[in-house]
């Protein structure tokens, strides 16, 4: 079990919905994990698909380049439709 | 109090995301914890932080693989179709706690093969009440309702835990005690409202667990070493003595619907209080059955460790397959 890779798991509660990451497990190969995966994380109907993603393949951002990755968006407000000024009366906007 | 368990549950997860919500202005690990916000995995954190949550982590996930050999003890006896059904559901519930656990617990750096054989080899504990046999059915049914039951008074407050994947995995863990404690309630119920027999089977049953479910809260707080420090970090929410007294406060209304009586001649309503007075357990007990010295500690231990080793052609097999496949796919 010790060489075991780390596999994420992620589960669709339902049609419709995205998959959400809902944890992680340990399995020989991809088909063995999601096996598991509907065991250990879908026993009272959360799911109705898995994926299974091998957690040597995800790359992550860091927590230290959080500023520089994120803080740019921070001081763009007019990005967002609450910005702008609607004029009275106008429709449709 | 299982209405009011999930409620709780849902409140935490609520104001998880309403914590979630604010901005802060700086995000180092004080900031974050006295914005009850959640600390996440890659995160910097004081290394004692770090450990004492392993070792907490750890040992509640060892209790949960522990926890299923008391109630697998019963399920080939269980006394009807149904009542099997339910306890493979349980036993195979607690298997997952133990994996949510582990996966938790692996975000902060350690293995889950080294977590194993820690508890293998007795580095690290799992609760002390997983170390009393279950004598009769009866013990099925107290075991969901008083152990479970203290399980949850004490699980509930670490869905508000600071470090979030053991946040997350508590809310999942709640949510599905839930259906233990009451299976177990019901057990009970059945059997106190059977034969005399039956009545005195479960009389017999409480008798035996209450005072060890007592002592799952941990020694008192006098004497609690790691309390302080986990307070101040958002890891532990109540105190021992307070969560001790909240089960016991909800136990009794309880036992009264049971018709069963709780062994201890102390009990009683405190109106200053507004709580119930009770008979402390045996500290000194639960320190023997911690060390090593309860009635089935070494058998607990033996077999997990046999199960371990008789799971290792299984373990092997899967390993083999997996490499067939991969050096088929990578031929094709």
């Amino acid at each position: 079990m010790s060489g075991w890779p780390l596999w994420e798991v992620f589960v669709r509660p339902r049609r419709g919905l995205a998959h959400g990451h809902v944890g992680s497990l340990h399995a020989p190969d991809a088909e063995m994990a999601l096996r598991n995966a509907r065991d250990v994380y879908t026993r009272r109907q959360e799911g109705v698909s898995i994926w299974v993603v091998s957690a040597a393949a995800i790359t992550a951002s860091s927590p230290d380049e959080k500023d520089a990755f994120f803080d740019p968006a921070a001081d763009k407000v007019y990005r967002h439709p609450t910005f702008y000024d609607v004029p009275e009366g106008a429709k449709h906007l | 109090m299982d209405d009011a368990l999930l409620t709780q549950v849902e409140a935490a997860e609520s104001d998880l995301r309403t914590a979630a919500a604010a901005r802060l202005a700086a995000s180092t690990f004080d900031e974050v914890i006295a914005a009850d916000q959640k600390i996440e995995p890659r995160d910097a954190m004081p290394e004692a932080y770090r450990k004492t949550l392993i070792r907490q982590i750890a040992q509640h996930a060892h209790s949960e693989i522990i926890g299923m050999q008391p109630e697998g003890n019963w399920i080939s006896r269980a006394p009807s179709l149904k009542r099997k059904a339910i306890l493979l559901a349980k036993v195979q519930d607690e298997a997952g706690h133990g994996l949510y656990l582990y996966a938790a617990a692996e975000t902060l750096g350690v293995s889950r093969a080294d977590l194993v054989d820690a508890l293998l080899d007795g580095r690290q504990k799992y609760s002390s009440i997983f170390n009393y046999p279950t004598l009769t059915w009866a013990d099925v049914g107290a075991i969901g309702w008083l152990v479970d039951g203290a399980a949850i008074v004490n699980q509930v407050p670490l869905c508000r835990c600071s470090y979030g994947p053991y946040a997350r995995a508590m809310i999942r863990v709640c949510k599905e005690e839930s259906f233990h404690q009451r299976q177990g309630y019901e057990i009970l119920h059945t059997l106190a409202h059977g034969t005399e027999a039956q009545h005195a089977m479960a009389q017999d049953a409480l008798d035996r667990w209450w005072y060890p479910s007592l002592a799952m809260f941990g020694p008192p707080d006098a004497d609690s070493t790691h309390s302080e420090r986990s307070m101040a970090w958002k890891i532990k929410r109540f105190s021992n003595d307070e969560l001790r007294q909240r089960f016991v406060d909800m136990c009794v209304g309880q036992a009264e619907i049971l018709g069963l009586r709780i062994p201890d001649d102390g009990l009683r309503w405190n109106e200053q209080r507004g709580a119930y007075d009770f008979t402390a357990p045996d500290y000194a007990e639960l320190m023997r059955v911690i060390k090593g010295d309860g009635p089935c500690n070494r058998q607990r231990i033996e077999h997990r460790r046999r199960a371990h080793a008789e799971g290792a052609w299984v373990r092997e097999a899967a390993e083999a397959y997996a490499r067939k496949h991969a050096t088929a796919t990578v031929a094709a």
